[in-house]
């Protein structure tokens, strides 16, 4: 079974919940936290690698408590109208998920290996990473 | 037979449809399956292409006269000041020119996601953009204030006049300290942790004809997706060539000063630029076209990544500190293969100037001249050549 890679974004009410102790606990499942962050305003965002057989039950489970979740590979996107293909956000992604593809020198971008790190987001010179919400 | 042509030959040529013309890649192919001078003799034009942040960048712009008339004093375009100390409604918008309210670099490392470089993006791809000016008065200018929005088809004139591009040759940046620094080579992270470079090598168009022999005043070149023409030598204009280990270096080098009509240009090649703790500027699209008129010019022409080299500095300390000297030379052919060797260290590479729009770019003005539409331009007086020996000055202080 491949894990399901999560952004997870939550506001002041549910950051308090041990959402991750009960994804573990009562729906058996085996997570990952990539990364996480809480703002000043405590509002959430966590980055999670869930595996398990009820990984779709886990995932509703935090719906319900008005957590939004989002496919890792969505959560980051590649403006294709902005992006010039330099190359400038290749020298600073920390996962390779933006490399170039040689002879072409053409910048690809694998949302799969992407970490929402947001890098990328700042150090591109055209501003074409986006984070879609 | 030694090979010769002349530009009245070539353009003959163009003319009537028969000019040999490639890249200056397809060159370097050509060169490997027929030798030197079969191709000399062979190709006529080879095109080049860079497309990369050019700081020295801007556009002269005359909006037209208000009613009761106006001298601007001061101007803003969608908030980023314009100088105004030429005629009554002229103004230089320069790419580098932040918004009045950015915060800078006091929210360190600020992001300077809209500059002057993005004013005219916005222009050229026929954004209405807020024009706001203030006035002192005068008798024949009595207006004092003005807001309101402009477009580029509007105003009369927009002649984009950058007073440095197309560096020749730029250093290849690390940092050698233990924290990150965000430059204008991008951000480098500690213990030369990366390390980014801005040619695009074997296409860039003074790593082609790095004694001028071709490109002076007056050429006709690709601008910004448009014809455009260089216009003098660019400022900070110091071609060298540096021999070492027996081979020949271009420095850092010549650089041009390019001019053309903005509104025959295109926001694919006029882009606006942020580089996060630094600033904002726009990248160019450039392409020129170089004659081949004798197999010396093809020979330079010919050059590859493997014959092409760039300096590697430390932009942590010795590059604020204006400490001379670098860490050695990489080529661009270790530079685009994404990892280079610096005293022993590996370090991955990353470029900022995109080969794929170079490529695009040297494509793009190949076409034209072979259409017929782009005949080529003798330079009306050429520009300093490494032999000439120009010297760099700093600034002296008391």
């Amino acid at each position: 079974m491949s894990p399901k890679r999560i952004v997870l974004r939550f506001g002041t009410d549910s950051s308090v919940k041990p959402i991750v102790y009960r994804l573990v606990k009562d729906y058996d499942l085996v997570v990952n936290i990539v990364k996480a962050d809480v703002n000043p305003q405590k509002e959430g965002t966590m980055v999670l690698e869930v595996i398990g057989e009820r990984s779709e039950e886990g995932l509703n489970y935090l719906r319900d408590l008005g957590i939004s979740v989002q496919d890792l590979n969505q959560g980051i996107v590649r403006n294709e109208d902005k992006c010039v293909m330099c190359g400038a956000c290749t020298g600073i992604c920390p996962t390779g998920a933006l490399y170039i593809e040689r002879p072409s020198m053409e910048v690809r971008f694998d949302g799969d290996q992407c970490i929402v790190c947001l890098l990328c987001t700042k150090v591109c010179p055209m501003r074409a990473m986006e984070v879609r919400l | 037979m030694t090979v010769q042509k002349t530009y009245a030959e070539i353009n003959a040529k163009i003319k009537a449809g028969k000019a040999v013309v490639m890249t200056a890649e397809e060159l370097i192919e050509l060169v490997e399956e027929k030798g030197l001078s079969k191709a000399a003799q062979e190709v006529d034009v080879v095109t080049t292409g860079t497309f990369a942040p050019m700081c020295s960048s801007g556009a002269f712009l005359s909006f037209g006269h208000t009613k009761p008339r106006m001298k601007m004093q001061k101007v803003w375009l969608n908030g980023v000041a314009a100088y105004t100390g030429i005629a009554a409604v002229d103004a230089f918008i320069g790419a580098a020119e932040l918004q009045e309210d950015d915060p800078l670099n006091s929210n360190y490392p600020g992001e300077f996601r809209y500059g002057g470089g993005h004013v005219i993006q916005d222009l050229v791809a026929r954004k209405p953009v807020k024009l706001k000016a203030l006035g002192y008065g005068t008798d024949c200018y009595p207006r004092r204030n003005l807001e309101t929005t402009i477009t580029l088809d509007e105003i009369n004139e927009a002649i984009l006049f950058n007073p440095r591009n197309a560096y020749q040759n730029y250093n290849c940046a690390v940092n050698l300290t233990d924290r990150i620094v965000y430059t204008y080579m991008g951000m480098l992270k500690p213990h030369s942790g990366n390390a980014n470079y801005s040619t695009s090598g074997q296409l860039s168009p003074l790593l082609k004809d790095p004694h001028f022999k071709t490109i002076g005043v007056g050429t006709k070149i690709f601008l910004g997706g448009g014809v455009g023409y260089v216009a003098w030598n660019g400022t900070q204009h110091f071609p060298s060539m540096m021999n070492i280990e027996g081979q020949e270096l271009s420095g850092a080098g010549g650089t041009l000063a390019v001019t053309g009509d903005l509104k025959q240009m295109s926001p694919r090649w006029l882009v606006g630029t942020s580089f996060l703790g630094y600033g904002a500027t726009l990248s160019v699209g450039i392409g020129v076209p170089i004659p081949i008129l004798n197999e010396e010019i093809a020979r330079y022409a010919a050059l590859k990544d493997e014959e092409l080299f760039a300096p590697v500095v430390d932009y942590g300390e010795a590059y604020p500190s204006f400490i001379p000297g670098n860490l050695g030379f990489v080529s661009y052919a270790d530079l685009k293969s994404g990892k280079i060797q610096v005293n022993g260290k590996e370090i991955l590479t990353a470029p900022l100037s995109s080969m794929p729009r170079a490529r695009e770019i040297a494509s793009t003005l190949k076409g034209w001249i072979q259409q017929g539409k782009f005949e080529l331009t003798e330079p009306v007086k050429t520009l300093p050549s490494p032999a000439d020996g120009v010297i760099a000055h700093s600034i002296k202080e008391a």
